[in-house]
């Protein structure tokens, strides 16, 4: 109802022209998030000569594009959703720990004699189901509970893998159904399932944020909770939502682990949760919340993950690695601060008036109401 | 608070009960656990029942199939003696908690400790209070400090695992000097990961291969699959492989079906019955594992009831229990792989 009056609600920029009237001239699909990303894509690009230089035929090859691809699609997909829970406020610990416990669930004796009844499908519904569930109670305890994100999914994060534990007797689970593996390691098209799958979700999941009004409920609840309130938005419904669809992301996670491991294990997802914020955090998205993009996301993950292929073509260290991993976050995020006070400063020049979330430093009140 | 919170409320608590009643309606029937240690041991006069012992068993949580058959192989050992009154502290991975333990077993005044600790540099004050108490400490795997802190260290050979591994594979492609040898290692920072390469170059070096390409995991299925995958793609031509351990050996074997490669064989580690398994059948690149014994705190259990009864090792003439022993690591291939498999853990 009160969704168009841009005045009184602190209607943060969304990416894709959604808010033509601050953006020049560029409209459209691609010069919104990739301008705004342009850092990313040169930090890529950089990445991938290095890769040829380094690694020549090895790296520009199919088979390893479609490798990245496809190592970059289970941390691509949690990561998805992390982007809408950091954008709306929050954050979610727990996204590892839930991947294992809905590949556990997945795969217990139970479920698979089950799905060998009736169809594999049933285990994927099983783990998407126990990550929606596990979210659905984040969910309820951050937003009605009235308990700090972090804490409460920390505490997810204890609980959920200790459950996991609990149910697989800490055994790695093999997965029988043969239709089921030979489905996901399929490749139609000559793209791996996977791949197919990351994008999906991808696409989805850009649909949802910026063309939907969840996106932008999203936007305003991580940019101003009580504006957004006062806007009419049920910020606590709305927050639920928000972490049930990060559960969800997580089961079909868990699914693609399952496939490509083989495996249902207590140990999936271990540290994915850091991973998963520091693609979303050098994607552009800011931890206030507020803003955010699907595509940087997709980006900071296809950077992380060719990094590591790069390392191992070049047979370096796995420690190296990580730390050329923190170097580049924070590199990325400095780059990303650099960029938005210059955007600040030029826009302040024009004298439009000032956005909610833009570059807002942490603790910062955001969302003044325009005059 | 409004009848909508409190509706929302009670069906959050209706939810939370369901989840856990849910909880109950999947699981896992009992597995058949492997039999804890083969059962063809001679007899020998000391197994005649002798004074009850009291033995305090600690270990490391339980969540690599190794570890698992570790503790179950010894309360199997301990229940077949009649003398034996087993104490098994809950397995944990934090050694002030194992600390504790130990702790626990001094004042509690049991005859003998058996120990596998976490980190053993860390846990070797406690072992050495103990002795001091007048307590004897096997001490399994994971070597002490100090040579003061345990009567008896049983060990496995994890140098010897890299060269069992080596030499198998310098029996298969001596002949080809530019063979190209990849390595699959488990978590880079433990020393028995570091002692296990160290073993496989210097035996690779004996005929004149080395380490071409090597990458580390984790010991679990996900990084292994990981690493495997990208190391598929740094050489497109390999010809041997070792993989540390069979437990992320699962996810090493699904990256290489996945990569649809064959040219090479490979070579796991620990023996696990799952790569047993695969051995016998023969249906993968898998062609032989490497065991690093799971039986050790079992034969630790035996030591300590000897050392506690005051009896000696049958078989050798010296009258005392030996200070070090340090168990061999076979190959296992399909040719022997019968031997094996029944003492094999679950992954």
């Amino acid at each position: 109802m009160t969704e168009d009056t841009r005045t009184p609600v602190a209607t943060p920029e969304t990416p894709t022209g959604a808010s033509p009237r601050t953006t020049s001239s560029s409209a459209g699909l691609l010069a919104g998030p990739v301008g705004r990303n342009l850092g990313l894509v040169v930090a890529f690009a950089l990445l991938c000569i290095v890769g040829i230089i380094t690694a020549g035929d090895r790296f520009a090859s199919t088979d390893n594009v479609l490798t990245i691809l496809r190592l970059a699609a289970v941390v691509g997909v949690v990561s998805i959703g992390m982007t809408f829970v950091i954008i709306g406020g929050g954050i979610d610990l727990s996204v590892g720990a839930l991947v294992a416990l809905a590949s556990i669930w997945a795969t217990t004796l139970s479920t698979q004699a089950m799905a060998a009844d009736t169809h594999w499908i049933l285990m994927v519904g099983a783990a998407v189901l126990v990550g929606a569930i596990a979210g659905l109670v984040n969910g309820v305890v951050i937003a009605y509970g009235k308990l700090v994100a972090f804490i409460a999914t920390l505490a997810m994060l204890a609980a959920a893998r200790g459950l996991a534990e609990i149910i697989a007797n800490r055994r790695t689970q093999i997965v029988q159904d043969q239709d089921f593996l030979r489905f996901f390691s399929g490749s139609p098209l000559g793209v791996p399932t996977l791949v197919w799958m990351f994008a999906l979700v991808a696409v989805a999941g850009w649909v949802l944020l910026n063309r939907t009004t969840f996106g932008r409920r999203t936007f305003a609840v991580g940019g101003n909770a009580e504006a957004a309130r006062l806007a009419g938005i049920r910020v606590q419904r709305h927050t639920v939502a928000l972490y049930v669809l990060s559960g969800v992301t997580c089961g079909l996670a868990a699914v693609m682990l399952m496939a490509r491991t083989t495996t249902g294990s207590s140990t999936h997802g271990t540290l994915l949760e850091l991973d998963a914020i520091a693609a979303v955090v050098i994607g552009g998205t800011l931890l206030v919340g507020g803003r955010g993009t699907i595509v940087g996301t997709v980006l900071g993950v296809l950077i992380f993950t060719t990094l590591s292929n790069v390392f191992t073509l070049n047979n370096l260290s796995s420690s190296a690695q990580a730390v050329a991993k923190g170097v580049i976050i924070v590199a990325a995020v400095l780059l990303q601060q650099r960029v938005a006070a210059g955007r600040r400063q030029r826009r302040s020049s024009k004298a439009l008036p000032p956005t909610a979330a833009e570059g807002a430093p942490a603790g910062a009140s955001p969302g003044v109401p325009a005059p | 608070m409004s009848a909508r919170h409190r509706r929302l409320l009670t069906s959050t608590v209706a939810l939370l009960g369901a989840g856990v009643m849910v909880t109950g309606c999947t699981g896992n029937t009992p597995e058949a656990t492997g039999s804890g240690g083969g059962g063809n041991n001679a007899a020998s006069s000391n197994d005649d029942t002798g004074d009850t012992v009291t033995i305090g068993f600690s270990a490391p949580a339980a969540d690599h199939g190794w570890m698992a058959q570790i503790t179950a192989a010894a309360r199997a050992e301990a229940d077949g003696y009649e003398d034996v009154d087993l104490v098994v502290a809950e397995g944990t991975n934090d050694v002030s908690a194992q600390i504790a333990q130990v702790e626990t077993f001094i004042n509690d005044g049991v005859d003998a400790i058996v120990l596998l600790p976490f980190d053993g540099a860390a846990l070797t004050p406690i072992a050495l209070e103990a002795m001091q108490a007048g307590i004897p400490v096997i001490n399994v795997d994971r070597e002490f400090d100090d040579p003061d802190a345990a009567r008896v260290t049983i060990l496995g050979d994890n140098y010897g695992m890299g060269v069992s591994a080596g030499a198998y594979v310098c029996s298969q492609l001596g002949d080809q000097p530019d063979a190209v040898v990849a390595e699959v290692a488990g978590i880079d920072s433990l020393p028995l990961t570091q002692e296990r390469s160290q073993g496989f170059s210097d035996a690779l070096a004996d005929c004149g291969l080395d380490v071409d390409n090597r990458v580390a995991a984790e010991f679990t299925v996900e990084s292994g699959e990981e690493v495997t995958a990208n190391l598929l793609q740094a050489a497109p031509q390999i010809d041997a492989l070792w993989n540390h351990d069979d437990d992320q050996g699962i996810g090493v074997l699904a990256a290489i079906t996945n990569a649809g490669r064959d040219e090479f064989f490979m070579v796991g580690g620990a023996g696990s019955a799952n790569a047993m398994r695969s051995i016998e059948a023969g249906d993968s690149v898998l062609q032989a594992t490497v065991i690093y014994p799971a039986s050790q705190a079992a034969d630790g259990v035996r030591l300590a009831r000897l050392i506690a009864q005051g009896k000696a090792l049958s078989d050798l003439i010296d009258v005392e229990v030996p200070r070090q022993i340090t168990l061999s690591a076979p190959v296992v291939t399909a040719d022997n792989v019968d031997q094996y498999i029944d003492s094999a853990f679950e992954s």
